[in-house]
C-alpha cells in the first residue's frame, strides 16, 4: 500500500473483518420455488447464466467431435451423416441458446436495471417468461438431439431440409423459432425498461455505452427476429404439407428462402457482437481510468451497426445468382457497415492514451477481443467484396471469419463481462492469476485454431466436409490442437469461479472502483437493488466524481 | 532418432503439402489473387496497427508510469481521420471486387458451352457433342469454357479453387459460370454447398488438356448421339412438332432461329431467348406465351429429366431451319400411328 503505485486498481476491504452483506439477493430468499418463480432481474440473470454455461459446454463437446474427426481425412470417428449433425447441433445451440441470450441474458438482464439506477426491469415477469421460453426452447433442441438428430446444418436451407431429410427438422425448426420469442420479449423489455425506467438525471448521453449497445441490440432482436421465426413455420409447412412457397416445381422460389433466412441471420451477428462491445466499453473506461474517447461516437455507431446490419443481407448470395444491380448495392453497404466497427476499435485504442492503465483479467479478455475482432472485422471485408467473395465463400474462410467475430469477439467479450461483474454477482473476486492464464490460454488457442482455417479456405477446402483431400491435413491438425488448447482455456473459468463461489475473496462494493451506479451499491445488491432512487448528478466514467466521493467516505469514517 | 513414425510422416506431409495458395490454373487467378494480396496486406496493417496502439499506450500509461489519467472528451480530427480512412480504403476494395466479379461472371461471346447437371451426390457434365462425364469434366486449355448448370434436387455449389470461380447450382433455374484454364493437369472439383449426407463426396476432377488432346479426347468418348440430336427425337416424341413446325398452319411458333432473338410476349414483355428461356416456357408455357399465339400449349412439368430439357434446349439453340422437323411430320402423317411417336424420325439422319 505504501510503496508509491502499485500496477493493481483491485482495492478490497480488509479480509479478516469483511463480510458479505446480511441481506443481498441471492440469501433473501431459500428454496427451488424462490428461484423458479424469482421476478428479480437479478436472479433471473443466474438462471441464464446456469442455463446458457450448460449449453454452452454442449455446443462445445460438439466443437471438440467435430474437430477431432476432422484430425484425418477419411470420415473414420463417425460416419458423414452423423458428422453433419454434429456441425448442425454444433451451430444451432451455439447461436441460438448461447451467444444470442448470453450476454443480454446474463450480462443485460442484471445489469441494466442497475446501471440506469432503477429497482427492475420494466416487465419483470415478461422477463421470467423469456427465461422460461428459452429453456422451453432449448429442451425442444435437445429433444431433436436425443431423438436422433437432424443434420440441415443450423441454416434449413430448402429444399434440403423440406423435402430431402429425414431427420428432426421440424422439432429442430420449433426448437428455434420458440427460442426466438425469448430474445423478443428481452428485447422489448430491454428497449421499454431504457426508455421509461432511467433514474433522475440520467439522460441518454449520461447512459454507460453497455446500455447503447443493448439498446440497438434489442431493437435488432425485436425487429428481425420475427422474420425468422416466420421462415421457419413457412419451412415446416413446406415440409409437412408442401405449400410450394420455396419448391420450384411448384412456382415456388429457393432463393425466397435465403432472402429471408438471411434477413435475420446477418442482423443475428449484431445481437451476438453488440452487447459485446457494451462490456468491452465499461472494462476498457474502467482499467484505464478514463471516459471513453468519443462517447458519443461510440453510441452512435451502436446504432449504425444495429441499422446498417438490416441492409446487407444479401451478401451471403453473391454466388447464387441475383442481380449483378442488387449485389453492386449490398457490397457497397456491406462496406459502410464496417466502418462503424472500426471507428469503435480505434475509440478504444484512443481510450488508453493517457489514461493510468491495469492489467485485470477482463482487461485482458478486452485486448483480445479487440485483436481477434480487428482481424475478425477485416476478413468480412474480404467477404464482402464481390469478387473476393466468389473464391471464398462456402469454404473454411467464412468459418474462420465468424468465429473470429463471435467466438473472438463475442465470446472473448462474455467472460470479460463475466470476470468483470463476477464481484458484483457474487460478492467474491476470482482468482486472479489462474485467470490471466485462461485468458491467455483462450486467446493463443483461439488463434491456433481458426489461423490455419483462413489458409484452407483460400486453398478452396468447402464447409462442412466430413471428409476432405489429404493435402489439406496439415492445417487441421494444428487447428484440432488449437481447438484442444481452446477447450483447455474455456474449462478453467468454469472450475475456478465455481471455486471462489466459497474461497473467493469478499469484494466489497467497489473492487474496481468503478463509477457506474451498480458499483455503488453493495455486492451482492440487495434484492430491491437500490435503498433510494439514486440521482446521477455527474456524466458517465467520471472519475474525479468517484475520487471526491470516496474521500468524503472515508473522511466521514475517519 | 526417437521420432514415432506417426509424427514423422506427418512432417514429411507438411513439407510436401505446405502450400498456402492455391494454383494458379485459369485467366482469372492471377486478378483474384492481386485482389486477395491486397486485403491480406490491409489486414496485416490494420491489426498490427490497433495491436501497437495497444501495446504502445499500454506500456507508456501503464499505472506505475501514469499514475493519474488525463480525461479527454475525444478529438473530433482524430475521428474523422479513422472514418475517412478506412471507409476510403474499403470503398477502394468495392470497386476492386466490384470489377472482378463481373470479370468473373461475364463470359466472352466466344466461349464454348457445357452443360452441368447436380444432383445428390454427383456431378454430371454433358457435352453438346454427345460426351457424358460423372465427377470430371474435361476441357481443352487456353479457350473459354461457360459452363451452363442446374440441378436436379437441392442447391449445390460448382467450385473449383484453382480456377478461382464457383457458383451456386439451382434447382429450378440455370446458373452460369465461364473460365479459360490456362495449364494442363487435373484440378479439384468440389461441391461447396451442404447438400446431404454425401456433401463431401460430391467432388470431382477437372482435366485440362492441350487442344490436340482434347480433340481425341472427344472423339473417343463420344456416345455417338449429339445432345441436339437426342433433343431433335424428344422434340418428335414429346409431340413438340406438331405445333412447332413453321408450317403455315402451325399452332405454335417458328423455333427456328428464335434463339438469341428478342420475343415480344403477349403481356408486352420483351424477352432475349435464352437457355433459361427456353428451359422455364418447355416447363411453365402459360406465362410464356408469344404474341399472336393462343396459350394452349400444356406444361411439361414433371415429365422431362434436366438431363431431357438440356438435350430439347441445346436442339432448339441450333435450330436453323424447320426443314428436318417437317420431315418427321411428313413421315408421321404417312404413317398408321399418332404422331406424338414416329418410331423412325431420330433415326433418319
Amino acid at each position: 500500500m505504501s510503496t508509491a503505485i502499485g500496477n493493481t486498481i483491485v482495492s478490497l476491504p480488509d479480509q479478516s473483518t469483511a463480510r458479505l452483506p446480511k441481506r443481498h439477493y441471492i440469501n433473501n430468499e431459500y428454496g427451488l420455488l424462490s428461484w423458479l418463480l424469482t421476478e428479480d432481474h437479478k436472479r433471473i440473470a443466474l438462471l441464464y447464466l446456469f442455463s446458457v454455461t450448460f449449453f454452452f459446454f454442449i455446443g462445445g463437446a460438439f466443437a471438440g467431435l467435430i474437430r477431432l474427426e476432422l484430425l484425418t481425412p477419411q470420415p473414420d470417428l463417425v460416419a458423414a451423416d452423423t458428422y453433419n449433425k454434429f456441425f448442425t447441433m454444433h451451430g444451432l445451440i451455439m447461436i441460438f441458446l448461447f451467444l444470442v441470450p448470453s450476454i443480454p441474458g446474463v450480462l443485460g438482464n442484471f445489469l441494466i436495471p442497475l446501471m440506469i439506477g432503477a429497482k427492475d426491469l420494466a416487465f419483470p415477469k415478461l422477463n421470467l417468461l423469456s427465461w422460461y421460453v428459452y429453456m422451453a426452447g432449448g429442451t425442444l433442441t435437445l429433444a431433436a438431439l436425443v431423438l436422433g438428430g437432424v443434420d440441415t446444418g443450423w441454416t434449413f436451407t430448402t429444399p434440403l431440409s423440406t423435402h430431402y431429410l429425414n431427420t428432426h427438422v421440424i422439432t429442430a425448426a420449433m426448437a428455434i423459432f420458440i427460442t426466438g420469442f425469448s430474445s423478443i420479449l428481452t428485447g422489448i423489455n430491454f428497449i421499454v425498461t431504457i426508455h421509461r425506467m432511467r433514474c433522475p438525471g440520467m439522460t441518454w448521453f449520461r447512459m454507460p455505452l453497455f446500455l447503447w449497445s443493448h439498446y440497438a441490440a434489442s431493437l435488432l432482436m425485436v425487429l428481425g427476429t420475427p422474420v425468422l421465426a416466420t421462415t421457419l413455420v413457412l419451412v415446416a409447412l413446406e415440409r409437412l404439407f408442401g405449400i410450394g412457397i420455396f419448391d420450384p416445381a411448384k412456382g415456388g422460389d429457393p432463393l425466397l428462402f435465403q432472402h429471408l433466412f438471411w434477413f435475420y441471420s446477418h442482423p443475428a451477428v449484431y445481437i451476438m457482437i453488440l452487447p459485446g462491445m457494451g462490456v468491452v466499453s465499461e472494462v476498457i473506461s474502467t482499467f484505464s481510468r478514463k471516459r471513453i474517447f468519443g462517447y458519443t461516437a461510440v453510441a452512435f455507431s451502436s446504432v449504425a451497426i444495429a441499422l446498417f446490419g438490416f441492409f446487407v443481407w444479401e451478401h451471403h448470395m453473391f454466388i447464387m445468382g441475383v442481380s449483378s444491380y442488387s449485389a453492386l448495392v449490398f457490397s457497397l453497404l456491406t462496406m459502410l457497415v464496417a466502418v462503424p466497427s472500426a471507428i469503435k476499435i480505434f475509440n478504444w485504442a484512443f481510450t488508453l492514451q493517457k489514461g493510468s492503465i491495469t492489467f485485470e483479467t477482463p482487461m485482458l479478455y478486452c485486448f483480445g477481443f479487440m485483436g481477434l475482432f480487428t482481424i475478425g472485422g477485416l476478413t468480412g471485408v474480404f467477404l464482402g467484396s464481390l469478387g473476393m467473395d466468389i473464391h471464398l465463400t462456402e469454404t473454411y474462410f467464412v468459418v474462420a471469419h465468424f468465429h473470429f467475430v463471435m467466438v473472438g469477439g463475442g465470446l472473448m467479450a462474455f467472460l470479460a463481462g463475466i470476470h468483470f461483474w463476477w464481484p458484483k454477482m457474487t460478492g467474491r473476486m476470482y482468482p486472479e492469476t489462474i485467470s490471466k492464464l485462461a485468458a491467455v490460454t483462450t486467446f493463443i488457442g483461439f488463434n491456433l485454431t481458426f489461423l490455419p482455417q483462413f489458409v484452407l479456405g483460400y486453398l478452396g477446402l468447402p464447409r462442412r466436409y466430413a471428409a476432405y483431400p489429404p493435402e489439406f491435413q496439415v492445417l487441421n491438425v494444428l487447428s484440432t490442437a488449437g481447438a484442444t488448447v481452446l477447450g483447455f482455456g474455456y474449462m478453467l473459468p468454469l472450475l475456478y469461479l465455481a471455486w471462489s463461489l466459497k474461497y473467493g475473496a469478499i469484494a466489497g462494493s467497489n473492487p474496481w472502483q468503478a463509477t457506474g451506479l451498480e458499483w455503488q451499491i453493495a455486492s451482492p445488491p440487495p434484492t430491491e437493488n437500490f435503498t433510494e432512487i439514486p440521482i446521477m448528478d455527474h456524466e458517465v466514467y467520471d472519475y474525479e466524481w468517484l475520487a471526491n466521493k470516496t474521500k468524503k467516505e472515508v473522511t466521514t469514517v475517519g | 532418432m526417437g521420432l514415432s513414425p506417426v509424427l514423422w510422416q506427418f512432417l514429411v506431409n507438411w513439407l510436401h503439402n505446405a502450400s498456402l495458395f492455391p494454383a494458379e490454373a485459369s485467366t482469372i487467378a492471377p486478378y483474384t489473387d492481386a485482389l486477395y494480396f491486397f486485403l491480406v496486406l490491409m489486414t496485416i496493417f490494420g491489426t498490427t496497427l490497433v495491436a501497437v496502439l495497444v501495446v504502445f499506450f499500454s506500456a507508456r500509461y501503464s499505472r506505475q508510469r501514469s499514475p493519474v489519467a488525463t480525461q479527454i472528451e475525444g478529438s473530433t480530427l482524430l475521428e474523422t481521420t479513422w472514418t475517412i480512412i478506412p471507409l476510403a480504403i474499403f470503398l477502394v476494395v468495392y470497386v476492386w471486387g466490384a470489377l472482378l466479379y463481373f470479370r468473373i461472371y461475364n463470359p466472352p461471346t466466344n466461349a464454348m458451352n457445357i452443360y452441368i447437371v447436380g444432383k445428390q451426390w454427383m456431378w454430371k457434365a454433358e457435352h453438346p457433342g454427345g460426351q457424358h462425364e460423372i465427377d470430371a469434366l474435361h476441357v481443352p486449355m487456353g479457350r473459354p469454357v461457360q459452363l451452363t448448370m442446374i440441378s436436379q434436387d437441392v442447391f449445390h455449389s460448382f467450385s473449383v479453387p484453382d480456377f478461382r470461380i464457383k457458383r451456386e447450382v439451382i434447382p429450378g433455374r440455370y446458373s452460369t459460370v465461364w473460365f479459360e484454364a490456362t495449364k494442363a493437369g487435373n484440378y479439384r472439383l468440389f461441391c461447396s454447398q451442404y447438400c446431404g449426407t454425401q456433401h463431401s463426396g460430391m467432388v470431382g476432377w477437372i482435366t485440362v488438356m492441350t487442344p490436340g488432346d482434347y480433340k481425341t479426347w472427344l472423339e473417343q468418348s463420344t456416345s455417338g448421339q449429339s445432345l441436339a440430336q437426342n433433343g431433335e427425337r424428344l422434340f418428335a416424341s414429346m409431340g413438340c412438332n406438331s405445333c412447332h413446325n413453321g408450317t403455315a398452319a402451325a399452332r405454335g411458333p417458328d423455333l427456328a432461329g428464335v434463339y438469341g432473338s428478342k420475343l415480344t410476349l403477349t403481356d408486352g414483355r420483351q424477352i432475349l431467348v435464352d437457355d433459361a428461356y427456353l428451359r422455364d416456357a418447355i416447363l411453365n408455357p402459360s406465362a410464356h406465351v408469344t404474341a399472336g399465339y393462343a396459350p394452349i400449349m400444356p406444361t411439361y412439368q414433371g415429365q422431362l429429366s434436366e438431363d431431357g430439357l438440356i438435350d430439347l434446349v441445346e436442339f432448339i439453340k441450333n435450330m436453323q431451319s424447320d426443314y428436318r422437323v417437317q420431315q418427321t411430320l411428313v413421315t408421321a402423317a404417312s404413317g398408321e400411328s399418332a404422331p406424338t411417336t414416329p418410331p423412325q424420325a431420330a433415326g433418319e439422319r
